[in-house]
């Protein structure tokens, strides 16, 4: 028995080959999900193997890693991915969005505008967005090659006639180059928008469910929706306690046994810069109410 | 004054101390060795090197020591270490045909070639618990027998000789491996196979139990089933001719089922395979009633059966992946939760609002709703 | 942990982020560190082979390379790459004389439900310069220019074929010497002059 000896970034060189093979064919269909021989990873699927063997493809030593879940670096899983990485390939890495070279994320887009230099690597749990109306991959597989997604409106349109609204509020699904519908995985929809002709390549990897997708630069992504009842992003109505950004998406913190509760922005590096800069914590008269 | 959650580092790293400590439990108990797993718990090897894939049984009691007796955890870190491995090829076909027999029965027939040899099996035993294994005594030495080099033809191939059952499935070209490939459907039976022998004893014995309730019947019965150790070669391009690597233990499971026929065919009973590493013989005999069950289609049989649905089936019989999946709900959701509590109190807003008008109070409705 | 050579896993990564980028960017050229290999190959096609082909991707050679036996020789031993005498069954498809390149209906296109199934050919040209294309598409904000020599006269009418295919396709990239460029089945012509 002898202790096993890793390659850079862990997968063996044949491993990234056939991943790196995927990711091309994924880059020049855009939306479409390529099949790739995932591989058992050393950490559980469903935990960000697909996101991870992504980044270990692309990743070189000059790049500069970020990892976020939730929008924050500092959440458990983000770090425990971060240290893999700096175990296997001892890249350099970050939690200043701006320095990253590669951004490898669970469930957010940064809110800072990303560049051409960067790329943005999401890990995915179901990759197909027919997947909740149609659990056959046979037959999602044949709606997709005819460009058959009426099945998709009707469910929301159902929604509408039931809720009044599109009852999506993340993972909603998108459309990107008038061609292919596509499960932009489980960000909230107030971050679809930001998939729109991004200057950052966009990369998806669902490493259980095998499948590998991307979005190029500057690709236009549609939200579905319908004239009467357009997509619209949503955010809670308040602003961040800690840097009263207005703009940022806002995690719910319940602070006592009453129920009372406030808003911080759930990019922990949009928030940590904005103090930086000075913003501060807004007047505690402008809470909101606890049973808003 | 809230400050934002930090250290997630460190609680990382005391967790694992922490796992690390009460893996070893009470120090005054002495370490359990890797040996004392591979001889005492060897039926647990042997699963977690099969669903593991991988045939290596010290590896597997490490695996088994590290994940404290959980099997699913133990079968994980295999398949982890596994897939770091470099692959040199797919080894010739074994023949179960040559096995060196340690245990061979069948269902089917009273005697037949080579007999019927019961070999180390829980069968029969008494479900007594034997409080003499609370301490270590004296288990006297088995009583053998000078090995008589019989035969043991394969029940089936018997049948087989005389058209009574199908041919054996004839491997057409590569053999498929969808641990180099995503599978995708229909699989060729080698793919479903290697899917079975991967997958969940407790999956394929559910599902195999299914179709002994009629969800998928198909009428088994097992013509034999027999552990022993079999030979592995390897083809080097090298040498030119194919060279053994060891042996390994297996148990082969043929099940004969339901037969079949056509105007053009005579009738004939079916096959279903079964094959594991190592000695288990239940999940041999689950993986050759799902393998019959999945091949309702191909014998032109009625499907719509769990067990008979192919991509139910071949999707949903890794452990690994599902436990991974299933426990991804305790990552951290609150950025969705919060996208969906958002949208939940507008509904609701709306909703009330709707009653407001139309003159319920708000309290009466929320009453209804508690009762 | 143990630190094994990775000077070979480095030079794959930066090969391949190379085209990933231009794959990203229709038209955009980028140079790679190239890799020596025999004639008629560029270093640069030469890196490109080394980084993305093995033995599950077959490769097709245009009359111009198999002509030259050293070739397939070189990919054998350090790719591991089968050769394969149908341009259809290839993964990938190295072209030496871009003028006489087989349409790309010669090529594997993909299927409607699995269009990944398709030929990426890697064209060796002489220079990017000439007659240009002016390009839409994914990976492109406004449009882009791109001009290649020597190409076949009814190119751009190639290209505008393979769109119309869509998923269905082709991929090409572009090598001089040590420079990439490629053209994924996505882009779009809009104007040629």
């Amino acid at each position: 028995m002898t202790a096993p000896v890793y390659n850079f970034a862990y997968l063996d060189e044949q491993t990234k080959r056939m991943i790196r093979r995927a990711i091309l064919k994924a880059i020049a269909i855009p939306g479409y999900q390529v099949p790739f021989a995932s591989r058992e990873m050393p950490m559980p699927y469903g935990w960000g193997t697909g996101g991870v063997q992504v980044t270990a493809a692309i990743l070189g030593p000059q790049d500069v890693l970020k990892v976020i879940d939730q929008g924050s670096d500092d959440t458990t899983n983000a770090v425990s991915i971060r240290k893999f990485f700096t175990r296997t390939a001892g890249v350099r890495t970050t939690t200043a969005t701006l320095e990253a070279t590669v951004i490898q994320t669970r469930h957010r887009v940064p809110e800072a505008a990303l560049s051409a230099d960067q790329v943005l690597v999401y890990q995915v749990p179901i990759p197909e967005p027919l997947r909740f109306l149609e659990p056959r991959e046979t037959e999602t597989r044949r709606m997709h090659a005819l460009s058959e997604y009426g099945l998709m409106h009707v469910k929301l349109y159902e929604d509408i006639a039931r809720h009044g609204h599109i009852a999506t509020a993340y993972a909603y699904p998108v459309q990107v180059a008038s061609r292919y519908v596509m499960d932009p995985s489980p960000i909230p929809k107030f971050d679809n928008p930001k998939l729109s002709n991004c200057p950052a390549l966009q990369l998806f990897g669902a490493g259980r469910e095998k499948r590998i997708y991307a979005i190029p630069p500057y690709t236009r992504v549609t939200s579905l929706d319908f004239d009467d009842h357009p997509f619209e992003p949503y955010r809670h109505d308040a602003s961040c306690e800690l840097c009263a950004a207005t703009d940022s998406y806002l995690d719910e913190v319940i602070t006592d046994d009453q129920g009372n509760r406030m808003f911080v922005c759930s990019d922990t590096d949009y928030c940590e810069h904005r103090r930086a800069l000075g913003h501060g914590p807004i007047a505690a008269t402008q809470k909101e109410p606890a049973d808003g | 004054m809230y400050v934002a959650v930090k250290g997630g580092e460190r609680a990382i790293d005391n967790a694992h101390a922490l796992l690390a400590d009460r893996r070893r439990g009470d120090r005054d108990v002495p370490a359990i060795s890797l040996d004392q797993i591979d001889h005492q718990l060897a039926l647990g090897v042997d699963r977690v090197m099969c669903e593991g894939s991988l045939y290596d049984r010290e590896l597997a009691a490490l695996a088994i020591k590290q994940a404290r007796g959980d099997m699913i955890e133990a079968i994980f870190l295999l398949r982890a270490y596994r897939t770091t491995l470099p692959r040199f090829g797919a080894s010739e076909s074994i023949n179960t045909g040559a096995m060196d027999i340690r245990r061979r029965i069948s269902a089917t027939f009273k005697d037949l070639p080579g007999g019927q040899v019961l070999g180390p099996t829980f069968d029969y035993t008494h479900r007594l618990l034997d409080h003499t294994l609370t301490s270590d005594s004296d288990i006297a030495p088995a009583a053998t027998a000078p090995a008589d080099q019989a035969t043991f033809r394969s029940v089936a191939d018997l049948l087989a000789g005389s058209g009574l059952i199908e041919g054996q499935a004839e491997a057409s070209g590569e053999v498929g491996d969808l641990t180099r490939e995503p599978l995708s459907f229909p699989a060729g039976r080698d793919l479903r196979l290697q899917n079975l022998a991967r997958g969940d004893e407790g999956f394929l014995l559910a599902l195999a139990y299914s179709t002994q309730r009629g969800f998928g019947r198909n009428h088994p019965f097992a013509g034999e089933i027999r552990y022993g150790e079999v030979e592995v070669e390897f083809f080097a391009e090298d040498a030119g001719f194919a060279v053994p690597l060891g042996a390994i233990a297996l148990t082969e499971c043929q099940m004969v089922n339901q037969f079949t026929g056509s105007a053009t065919q005579a009738p004939r009973f079916t096959r279903g395979y079964g094959i594991s590493f190592g000695q288990n013989e239940r999940k041999s005999m689950a993986m050759a009633l799902v393998d019959r069950a999945l091949r309702a289609k191909e014998l032109g049989e009625e499907t719509g059966s769990p067990a008979q649905d192919e991509e139910f089936v071949l999707s949903h019989s890794d452990n690994v992946q599902a436990t991974g999946f299933v426990e991804h709900l305790k990552l951290p959701h609150y950025v969705d939760f919060q996208a969906e509590l958002g949208l939940l109190r507008k509904l609701q807003a709306e909703f009330f609002e709707r009653q407001a008008q139309s003159g319920t109070p708000k309290e009466a409705i929320m009453q209804d709703a508690a009762e | 942990m143990s630190a094994p050579a990775f000077g070979m896993a480095f030079a794959s990564q930066a090969a391949f982020r190379a085209l990933m980028e231009c794959l990203s960017r229709p038209g955009e050229i980028r140079t790679l560190e190239g890799v020596g290999a025999p004639p008629p190959m560029a270093p640069a096609t030469a890196a490109l082979v080394r980084s993305l082909a093995d033995y599950e991707s077959p490769i097709w050679l245009d009359p111009a390379f198999a002509a030259a036996p050293a070739i397939a020789e070189w990919i054998k031993f350090h790719t591991g790459a089968p050769i394969v005498a149908a341009p259809d069954k290839a993964a990938f498809a190295l072209v030496a004389d871009s003028l006489a390149m087989p349409t790309f209906l010669k090529f594997a296109q993909g299927s409607e439900e699995y269009p990944d199934r398709s030929t990426t050919i890697i064209v060796q040209v002489e220079r990017f310069a000439g007659p240009a294309l002016t390009l839409q598409g994914p990976g492109i904000e406004t449009t882009r220019d791109f001009a290649a020599a020597p190409l076949p006269a009814d190119f751009a009418q190639r290209l505008r074929d393979n769109r119309e295919m869509f998923p269905r396709g082709v991929d090409l990239v572009f090598v001089t010497g040590q420079a990439i460029a490629a053209l994924p089945r996505s882009v779009r012509i809009v104007e040629e002059r």
